[in-house]
């Protein structure tokens, strides 16, 4: 009969590796503490940085009530803001994914612990348990599928995405309570206890240490850092990115050969409807509204500046030489000299959640915000938003709109 | 005869802490919250991935790689080669995380789309994958194979 129960996972007896215990989950939940509160800070400044209180066709969650309450007007300074903390976002969310696993790995005997419910509070904690490791698993899920484009999860990544990383803070915060004081005793004593639920009554003898142990957890955590982090530059940092996508070589050589978030192809955009012909800019706003083509257009004074594109997904370029006109000129062609308003820029593009998305006045007014008609010394290629495309410090890319075909300046409805 | 049998009887189930009652009661009153609105679409399938990515975890994936790595502990210390479990388990768990976390890209599930989006060319990911794999594992052979020269020496020099 002990021999039968011994084989279930139910029995402390079957757990039999002489790692697990409280010094190893205690140090990797007080990685998970730190990662985990620096991937949920830079989530919320993702979403922010779309600017969502601005219009409803920059927010992909309006129903979100309290949960936008730190909302605020997104900057231009400093101009990489938006690369820096979204490639933080991605790259140390897959930086975590071993450390997660190794953590998850480290309690597993818990899932099993007999009785179920020793108590109420221990029955809600077990309840709480499930939306912790049930949202962990489902934000980094959610998180690895959408940059590569597998979009198999049941809805919209951005509601998804965003909901499900508050379920999983309320009880990522409250297992932190929970457990953080002992993990720091745990810790700070250097001493594992034997008598804690976690460690195996009768052990395996170790085929490595537990510091080994957590070498090995560390070391796939620098595996994914260092395959990850060249995402974020140009050139040969990232042909170190072997396997991420946005990794690797350039789409293309020359001027135009940086990295493309979507095609023009896959937008569907027709070049017939981009020809200097066919093309033509709409500036709307109190002063009337201007129809201008591409060389009207590269006859006003032309700006240069180097700013980057930074996605969602967590890949950037460098900075890349652009140049054009700045949306407060355009501005003060739709009657708004000295002090521009908010705009409503829209597409060319047939499809994609951002055809259209709405600027505020302090990007407007930047300086460096322009409508840009060339890129590294040459026109624009197809890809990057040939005829004139949008390009916003510190902003992120979607809202870079390229084949820009109207601006409503003042009216974003 | 009764006082004897009383303290064997499992002890009701009790409260608990109250403060860790009125913690969890607030942490679940803000997942409510968020969750109204994470289920408003696809209410089932949402809830299907939410508890199926732990079952998962936690029926699948670990009992998967606990009982490969068992097997390979069990037989390496059958061929006395104990001590050298760690190279096997160190190249196989790393080209394992990058199989898991990349499994769509490397497995061409989304070649096509991958391609036309981004202009970038979506072959050559499973090539990379099992480079990085051969050179993991390599790696690991070189090592041992060091590891056995340098005993051999050391027994010599005795």
């Amino acid at each position: 009969m002990r021999e039968l129960t011994s084989r279930l996972p139910t029995s402390p007896g079957f757990w039999r590796s002489p790692l697990r215990g409280p010094w190893l989950t205690s140090v990797l939940g007080l990685v998970l503490l730190f990662g985990v509160g620096v991937l949920f800070v830079t989530g919320l400044l993702s979403y922010a940085a779309y600017n969502p209180g601005l219009s409803p066709v920059n927010d992909k969650t309006p129903d979100k009530g309290l949960l936008g309450f730190y909302l605020f007007a997104w900057p231009t300074d400093p101009y990489w803001l938006y690369r820096l903390t979204q490639g933080v976002h991605v790259t140390l969310g897959l930086t975590l994914v071993p450390v997660l696993l190794g953590k998850l790995w480290s309690v597993v005997p818990r899932l099993f612990t007999l009785p179920p419910v020793r108590s109420v509070a221990h029955g809600l904690e077990r309840i709480s348990l499930l939306l912790l490791v049930g949202g962990a698993l489902f934000e980094f899920a959610t998180g690895v599928l959408n940059i590569q484009l597998d979009y198999v999860f049941p809805g919209s990544f951005y509601p998804l995405h965003f909901y499900g990383a508050w379920v999983f803070f309320a009880a990522f915060v409250a297992h932190a309570v929970l457990k953080v004081p002992k993990a720091l005793r745990t810790v700070r004593t250097m001493r594992a206890s034997r008598d804690d639920d976690l460690v195996s009554p009768r052990p395996d003898p170790p085929t490595v240490s537990r510091r080994g142990a957590l070498w090995l957890v560390g070391g796939g955590a620098l595996l994914m850092c260092a395959t990850n982090a060249g995402r974020s530059f140009d050139g040969p940092l990232r042909q170190t990115a072997v396997l991420s996508p946005h990794g690797g070589p350039e789409p293309g050589t020359g001027p135009n050969g940086f990295q493309i978030n979507k095609t023009a192809a896959y937008l569907g955009i027709d070049p017939a409807e981009t020809t200097q012909d066919a093309w033509r800019l709409t500036v709307t706003g109190p002063g009337g509204t201007v129809r201008l083509d591409r060389a009207e257009l590269l006859r006003m004074k032309q700006y240069s500046v180097a700013l980057p594109i930074a996605c969602v997904e967590g890949w950037s370029t460098s900075d890349q030489w652009w140049r054009g006109v700045r949306l407060g000129d355009l501005a003060a062609l739709a009657g708004f000299d000295g002090h521009p308003p908010d705009v409503l820029v829209e597409s060319l593009q047939r499809r994609g959640a951002f055809r259209r998305g709405a600027l505020r006045a302090n990007q407007v007014a930047d300086p460096r915000s322009l409508l840009a008609l060339h890129v590294n010394g040459e026109p624009l290629s197809a890809d990057h938003g040939y005829p004139a495309r949008i390009i916003v410090p510190g902003a992120p890319g979607v809202l870079n709109t390229k084949w820009v075909t109207r601006m409503t300046f003042g009216d974003l409805s | 005869m009764r006082r004897v049998r009383a303290p064997r009887r499992p002890p009701r189930p009790v409260l608990g802490s109250p403060f860790q009652i009125s913690l969890l009661a607030c942490s679940f009153a803000l997942a409510g919250y968020a969750g109204v609105r994470l289920l408003a679409g696809d209410w089932l399938g949402v809830t299907l991935w939410f508890v199926g990515a732990a079952l998962l975890h936690d029926l699948v994936l670990v009992p998967l790689y606990a009982t490969a790595d068992r097997a390979v502990v069990r037989a390496l210390g059958a061929a006395g080669q104990r001590a050298a479990v760690l190279y096997v388990r160190v190249p196989a768990a790393f080209c394992g995380l990058l199989l898991l976390v990349w499994f769509p890209l490397i497995g061409g599930r989304v070649d096509r789309r991958y391609e036309s989006v981004t202009g970038l060319p979506a072959t050559g990911f499973a090539a990379r994958w099992l480079l990085i794999t051969a050179a993991l594992f390599g790696g690991s052979a070189l090592l041992l194979v060091l590891r056995g020269v340098r005993e051999r020496r050391r027994r010599d020099v005795r």
